[in-house]
C-alpha cells in the first residue's frame, strides 16, 4: 500500500509541475498577490481631497480651514467660489468634501450667535464618508469648545479652566489602528484558500474528462489511497505557500506575529483538510472541469464574504450569522488573526480548531465515499 | 469572414452551453446569490458597538455621561465591570469592543469646573470598526462637554448662550450613507468580470485538451470566425446577467439609478467584450484547462475585487499601486457604474473612463485574435 501511494504521489507531482507555467502560478503568484494586496487593502482614511468654499474670508474662517488642513485627515486641493464650480468638482470626483462658510461666519462667531459651517460630502463611498463626517465633527467640536472656554474665562474673569471631559483612547492589539495589520493575515488565508480549492477541485474531474480515470480504475489502487494521493501534494504545496506568504507579511509589511508560529502551522494543517475536502467533493460531483470551476466559485465567493474578511459578522442578520458557522474560512480567520494580532493560544482558539477538524473530517469522508461510488 | 461559418460556431457553442445546464445555472445563480448577500447581509456600517463600563464615580454625573453613550444608536451597553481584570477579560474574549473607565473624582471635577479625563479602551484588531467607534465616542464626549460648558456660562453669565459653531453636513449622491447604494453598482462590475472571464477561459483550452481542436482546424474556418463565434453565446449569457443585476438593483434593493440606462448597457457591453476576450486569450495561450482556470482567477477575480476601488478606495493606496490599477478594466467600469447610478452623470464627465475601457476591450479582442494559431503543435 505504501508503494502504491508513493507511485500515486509521484504521478501527481509530475502532472502538476510538468508545465513550468504552473510552477509560477503556484509559487510566484501568491507572493506577488500578497505584496500587491497588502498595499491595496486599506480602509484608513487620510488626506481626503477637500475643497474650501469660503465666502466670508475672515480670520475665523481661515482659522477653521487651517484646523482642517492641520488635522492630517483633509488635504485641501481646491478653492471654489460659486455653487456651479462646487457641484462640478464633486461630480468629477476631484474632491470628496467641500467646506462651506457663508458671509458673516466670522461676525456670527464674534457676537456669540451660532455660525453655521456647511459640509458637503460625496456619499458614494459611504464608509469613507461616515469616517470623514466623524473627523469633521471632532474638529468643529474642538473649535467650538475653545471659543466657549474663552468666553467663559472672560465672564469669570479668571484663568480658571471650565469643566471639560477628555476622552483618552487606547487601542489594544493594534495601537495605531492600522488596517494593514488586520487585513494582511486575512489575505494570507484568502490566497491559500484560492490555491488549494482550485487545484483540488480540478484534480479528480480532470482524470474523468481526459479519460485517464479508466486507467486508474484498472490498477489495484483503493479509494483511500487515491484520495491521499490527490490531497497530499496539494497540501504540501499549500504549506509552502503559507510559509512564503507569511514571510512576506512579517518581513515586508511588519505585521506582528505575537503568537506561536507552530500553532499557526498546526491550524493551517487543520484548515487545509477542510479546503482540500471541499475541493475533492466538488471534483467528485462534477462531470467537466468547467462545472468544477463554476461550483468552486459558487462555494468560494460566499465563503469569503461571509467570513468576516471584509464585513464584520456581527453586523449581519441573525439567520446569516448562523450560516457562517458552516464556513471553515470564518474559523481560520479568527485563528490567524488571533495568532498574529492578539497572540492568543490554544486556550482561546480551541473551539475554532475543533470546528475545523469536524468540517475537515466530514468533507474528506464525504469525498472518499463519493469516490467509491464513482468507482463502483 | 463568412456569416455562415460564424453562425455555425456560435450554434455549436450554444449547444455546448445548453448541454451543461449546471454550469449555465451557476452562471446565472452566482450573480444573484452575490447580489442577495451584499444587499441583505453585508454592511460596513457599524451600529451597536458592544460596550462595558467601569464606573468608579457612581454619581449622577457619571451616569448621565454613560447614558449619552447608551442612548446613541452606536453603542450598546453589555454590562458594568468593577476592576481592570474584568475589563481585560471582556475585550480579550470579544465580549466587548470598547471599555469606558470613569475615574473616581469624575463628578467632583465636573462640578467644580476642572478638566477630567475618561479612559477608553478599544479592541483595535478590526481597525475599521475601531476607528468608527472611536470617532463616535469622541463625538458623544464632545457633545457632553459642550453641554457642561454651556450650563456653566449660563450660570455665571445669567443668559442662555448659543453653541458657537453649528455643523451642518449635507451628503450628496447617497444621502443616507447607505452602504448598499455604494456596493451594488460596483458589485455588478466585479460579478461581470469574473463570470465573463470564467466562462470563456476554458472554451478553447477544452477543445485542445479533448482533441476536438484538430477537427476544427481541418475545417475552412478562419480564426476570427472561431473566436467571435465562441464569444457570441457567452456574451448573450453575460448580458442577461447584467440585465438581471440591474433589475434586482432597481426592484429588490431600490438602488437609485439616476443616469441614462442606455449608456449603462452600452458600457456593460463594451466591458463584457473585453473581459470575455481576456478569458479567450487566456484559453488560447494556455491550452490547458487547469492552468487557464488558475490564470483566470488570478488575473480577474482578485484584482477586480481588491484593486478596482470596489470596497477599498484607490485614493488611499500607495502611488505605485495606484498606477497598477490603471490596467484593471473593472476600475473604469466601476467608476462608470457609480457615476451613472449615484451621481446621474453621463459620458460628458466620464469620457476618459469610457475611452480607456474601450481601449482595453479593443486590445483584448486584438490579442485574442493574433495569439490564436490555427496549427497543431
Amino acid at each position: 500500500m505504501r508503494e502504491r501511494i508513493k507511485h500515486m504521489l509521484t504521478k501527481e507531482f509530475i502532472q502538476v509541475f510538468r508545465d513550468p507555467r504552473m510552477k509560477a502560478i503556484i509559487f510566484v503568484v501568491p507572493i506577488l498577490q500578497s505584496l500587491v494586496f497588502g498595499y491595496a487593502v486599506t480602509t484608513d482614511v487620510r488626506k481626503v481631497a477637500t475643497a474650501v468654499y469660503d465666502l466670508d474670508n475672515s480670520v475665523a474662517s481661515r482659522e477653521l480651514t487651517s484646523r482642517f488642513a492641520a488635522s492630517g485627515y483633509f488635504n485641501i486641493v481646491a478653492r471654489v467660489s460659486n455653487d456651479r464650480r462646487a457641484r462640478e468638482v464633486l461630480d468629477r470626483g476631484k474632491v470628496r468634501v467641500i467646506l462651506r462658510m457663508n458671509k458673516g461666519f466670522g461676525d456670527d462667531l464674534q457676537s456669540g450667535r451660532s455660525a453655521p459651517l456647511q459640509i458637503l460630502l460625496d456619499g458614494t463611498d459611504s464608509n469613507t464618508a461616515g469616517i470623514v463626517l466623524g473627523y469633521s465633527a471632532k474638529i468643529t467640536g474642538d473649535f467650538s469648545q475653545e471659543i466657549l472656554n474663552a468666553r467663559l474665562r472672560r465672564l469669570q474673569g479668571s484663568t480658571q479652566q471650565p469643566g471639560r471631559v477628555e476622552l483618552v483612547t487606547r487601542a489594544w492589539f493594534n495601537e495605531n489602528l492600522e488596517s494593514r495589520n488586520y487585513y494582511v493575515p486575512g489575505v494570507i488565508a484568502l490566497i491559500v484558500t484560492l490555491v488549494t480549492l482550485l487545484l483540488t477541485s480540478m484534480a479528480v474531474v480532470r482524470e474523468k474528462e481526459i479519460g485517464t480515470m479508466e486507467q486508474i480504475m484498472v490498477t489495484p489502487i483503493t479509494p483511500m489511497e487515491f484520495i491521499l494521493g490527490k490531497t497530499v501534494p496539494f497540501a504540501l504545496v499549500s504549506f509552502v505557500d503559507v510559509l512564503a506568504v507569511t514571510t512576506v507579511g512579517v518581513f515586508w509589511f511588519d505585521v506582528p506575529v505575537r503568537g506561536s508560529l507552530l500553532l499557526l502551522l498546526a491550524a493551517t494543517a487543520l484548515y487545509l483538510m477542510t479546503t482540500l475536502g471541499v475541493g475533492l467533493v466538488i471534483s467528485t460531483v462534477s462531470q467537466t472541469q468547467q462545472q468544477a470551476m463554476m461550483t468552486t466559485f459558487f462555494f468560494f465567493m460566499p465563503a469569503v464574504l461571509l467570513s468576516g474578511f471584509m464585513f464584520p459578522i456581527a453586523n449581519m442578520p441573525q439567520a446569516v450569522q448562523w450560516l457562517t458557522y458552516l464556513n471553515p474560512f470564518r474559523y481560520f480567520l479568527v485563528i490567524i488573526r488571533g495568532i498574529f494580532l492578539k497572540g492568543v493560544g490554544v486556550a482561546v482558539l480551541w473551539p475554532q480548531m475543533l470546528a475545523l477538524l469536524v468540517i475537515g473530517a466530514t468533507t474528506l469522508g464525504l469525498a472518499s465515499r463519493r469516490f467509491r461510488k464513482t468507482l463502483a | 469572414m463568412k456569416p455562415q461559418r460564424l453562425q455555425a460556431i456560435a450554434r455549436k457553442e450554444f449547444i455546448h452551453i445548453l448541454r451543461d445546464p449546471r454550469s449555465l445555472g451557476m452562471a446565472i445563480a452566482i450573480p444573484m446569490l452575490l447580489l442577495m448577500l451584499y444587499g441583505y447581509a453585508l454592511t460596513l456600517d457599524v451600529d451597536n458597538v458592544p460596550l462595558v463600563v467601569w464606573d468608579q464615580s457612581e454619581s449622577p454625573a457619571s451616569r448621565g455621561f454613560i447614558s449619552r453613550f447608551v442612548g446613541s444608536r452606536y453603542f450598546s451597553l453589555r454590562g458594568h465591570v468593577h476592576n481592570y481584570r474584568e475589563v481585560e477579560r471582556a475585550i480579550d474574549s470579544a465580549h466587548a469592543l470598547v471599555a469606558l473607565i470613569i475615574p473616581r473624582d469624575f463628578a467632583g471635577r465636573i462640578e467644580s469646573g476642572r478638566p477630567t479625563s475618561v479612559q477608553m479602551l478599544v479592541d483595535g484588531s478590526d481597525s475599521n470598526t475601531a476607528a468608527l467607534a472611536v470617532s463616535y465616542a469622541d463625538t458623544v464626549a464632545l457633545t457632553y462637554a459642550q453641554g457642561v460648558a454651556l450650563r456653566q456660562i449660563q450660570r455665571d453669565g445669567g443668559h442662555a448662550p448659543r453653541l458657537p459653531l453649528d455643523l451642518r453636513p449635507r451628503v450628496w449622491f447617497n444621502a443616507d450613507l447607505e452602504s448598499k447604494n455604494y456596493i451594488i453598482p460596483g458589485l455588478i462590475a466585479v460579478i461581470m468580470m469574473v463570470i465573463a472571464a470564467m466562462l470563456t477561459s476554458l472554451t478553447v483550452a477544452r477543445e485542445w485538451e479533448r482533441g476536438t481542436m484538430e477537427q476544427l482546424i481541418s475545417t475552412p474556418i478562419k480564426r476570427q470566425e472561431l473566436i467571435l463565434g465562441k464569444l457570441v453565446p457567452y456574451f448573450a449569457v453575460g448580458l442577461f446577467d447584467v440585465l438581471l443585476a440591474v433589475l434586482m438593483g432597481e426592484f429588490v434593493f431600490r438602488v437609485p439609478l439616476r443616469g441614462n440606462v442606455a449608456v449603462l448597457f452600452g458600457m456593460a457591453a463594451i466591458f463584457l467584450v473585453g473581459a470575455m476576450s481576456q478569458g479567450i486569450l487566456i484559453s488560447v495561450a494556455t491550452k490547458n484547462q487547469l492552468l487557464a482556470n488558475q490564470l483566470a482567477m488570478v488575473t480577474t477575480f482578485v484584482p477586480s475585487l481588491l484593486l478596482s476601488g470596489f470596497v477599498f478606495a484607490i485614493g488611499n493606496m500607495p502611488k505605485a499601486l495606484q498606477l497598477v490599477t490603471y490596467v484593471i478594466p473593472a476600475r473604469y467600469f466601476i467608476a462608470l457604474l457609480k457615476g451613472i447610478y449615484l451621481k446621474g452623470v453621463g459620458l460628458e464627465i466620464l469620457a476618459a473612463e469610457a475611452a480607456l475601457l474601450t481601449v482595453f476591450s479593443a486590445a483584448m479582442v486584438f490579442l485574442a485574435n493574433v495569439t490564436f494559431k490555427k496549427k497543431l503543435v
